[in-house]
């Protein structure tokens, strides 16, 4: 049985928590023999890696290599359509639908999809509420939150502010869910967080609920887009969050 | 390509080049991962905005990399010890360069610890370089890797175990 901390303990090592979890990281250790000694194991690789690990450096034929087919593009009329970046662990993915099809258990692929992502989306926003996970762009004003995803996402998630009926924002986070990167606007209503995930999509207009580890979601979809708004809220007040978010501007 | 693109990607050529060596594990797919993924990162440079340039290069070549098969033929060609052409430099031929033996030493390390890193699983291979060699934080390898962030810290948490384990079995042979 592995102390629950381990991940904690090794995210301090990286300097990832901010000081009050990193003193509870510190002060952890100093009962716990395991993260004691996972802490200087994390210490011995480190060292190992910052010794002898290869620094490889692009090579000088590398560069020029580049330098040359980069004036053959800028001189062509039209650059070369951009591939879609597959990988050979989603062609085998892809493989191994194909051959549950052919077992004809179809009907048990499709139905837990939906249920895959609900766990998915309850988990990435627990996920989001460990510290420092919340928010990469941190403001109340939806014009500084809503360019910040440009070039960072290939869409442009729609951001409104509900201060006014008591759900400030709070910013917004790039999220990975449904196999994509998604957009997520935080809010806020008292003390709780509301996750909002969108990415494109063209899903069911009127909302669903679902309920989850204790944990509320709303899904629907409008204007080309999924909306998932989940938060530890009580069901009515986010279905009010979700009234107010369609009713905005 | 306009100057400004060559401004923005090629001081990341390095930390490009580095990735895509560790993930396809040979320097010829490398080079040809690095080539074909700046040529790609030319053709989407017009929906780039340049909040982070090296994030996103590192990403492109992370999946021109996955998409080449280089690194399931990678697999059967695992670069041998003293096969170190495209030279690894860093802080290990500073200050020994007088000490033949200490300068062995430090050639049979870094022919071990390649070794012992080419035998990870990659996508723990790459959460590992990303974090010790690149000193990426959490957020910015979750965005390469298009992963979660739990999933990067649990990938780097595993990651360092299995080089722990591999190096302390080597050590007691």
């Amino acid at each position: 049985m592995e102390c629950e901390n381990l991940l904690l303990v090794q995210a301090e090592f990286d300097g990832e928590l901010d000081a009050a979890d990193a003193l509870r990281g510190a002060q952890h250790r100093q009962t716990c023999a395991e993260c004691r000694d996972a802490y200087a194991q994390l210490s011995a690789t480190h060292a190992l890696m910052r010794e002898s690990a290869p620094r490889y450096q692009a090579p000088e034929s590398l560069r020029r290599a580049i330098r040359a087919s980069l004036n053959v593009t800028s001189n062509a009329a039209t650059p070369p359509p951009p591939r879609p970046a597959r990988s050979w662990w989603r062609d085998s993915a892809s493989f191994g639908v194909g051959a549950a099809l052919a077992a004809g258990i179809a009907l048990f692929v499709i139905a837990p999809a939906q249920q895959n992502l609900l766990d998915d989306v309850v988990a990435s926003h627990v996920r989001a509420l460990q510290p420092g996970h919340l928010e990469d762009v941190i403001s109340t004003d939806q014009h500084t939150v809503k360019p910040w995803f440009d070039g960072r996402i290939d869409f442009a998630p729609p951001v409104k502010d509900l201060a006014a009926k008591q759900f400030p924002l709070l910013g917004g986070r790039l999220d990975y869910l449904n196999n994509r990167p998604v957009a997520a606007l935080v809010y806020g209503s008292d003390k709780h967080v509301i996750n909002l995930y969108v990415w494109p999509g063209t899903g069911e207009p009127m909302p669903s609920k679902a309920a989850r580890n204790g944990y509320n979601t709303v899904h629907w979809s409008e204007h080309g887009m999924d909306f998932w708004a989940v938060s530890d809220l009580e069901a009515g007040k986010l279905s009010d969050f979700v009234r107010d978010w369609r009713a905005a501007g | 390509m306009s100057a400004e693109f060559e401004a923005v990607v090629l001081p990341h050529l390095n930390a490009a080049y580095n990735l895509a060596r560790y993930l396809t594990r040979n320097p010829t797919d490398a080079e040809d991962v690095v080539q074909e993924a700046v040529l790609r990162a030319a053709t989407y440079f017009s929906s780039f905005r340049g909040a982070n340039p090296r994030a996103w290069l590192l990403q492109i070549v992370r999946n021109t990399a996955y998409a080449s098969r280089a690194l399931v033929r990678g697999a059967v060609t695992v670069a041998l010890p003293g096969d170190e052409a495209g030279a690894p430099t860093g802080p290990e031929l500073i200050d020994h360069g007088d000490d033949p033996e200490m300068a062995l030493r430090k050639r049979e390390d870094h022919a071990r610890l390649t070794r012992l890193l080419a035998a990870l699983p990659v996508d723990l291979r790459e959460t590992l370089v990303l974090r010790e060699i690149e000193e990426l934080p959490y957020k910015e390898i979750a965005e390469i890797t298009q992963t979660p962030i739990g999933t990067v810290m649990s990938r780097l948490w595993r990651a360092r175990r299995m080089l722990a384990t591999a190096v302390q079995a080597e050590e007691g042979r």
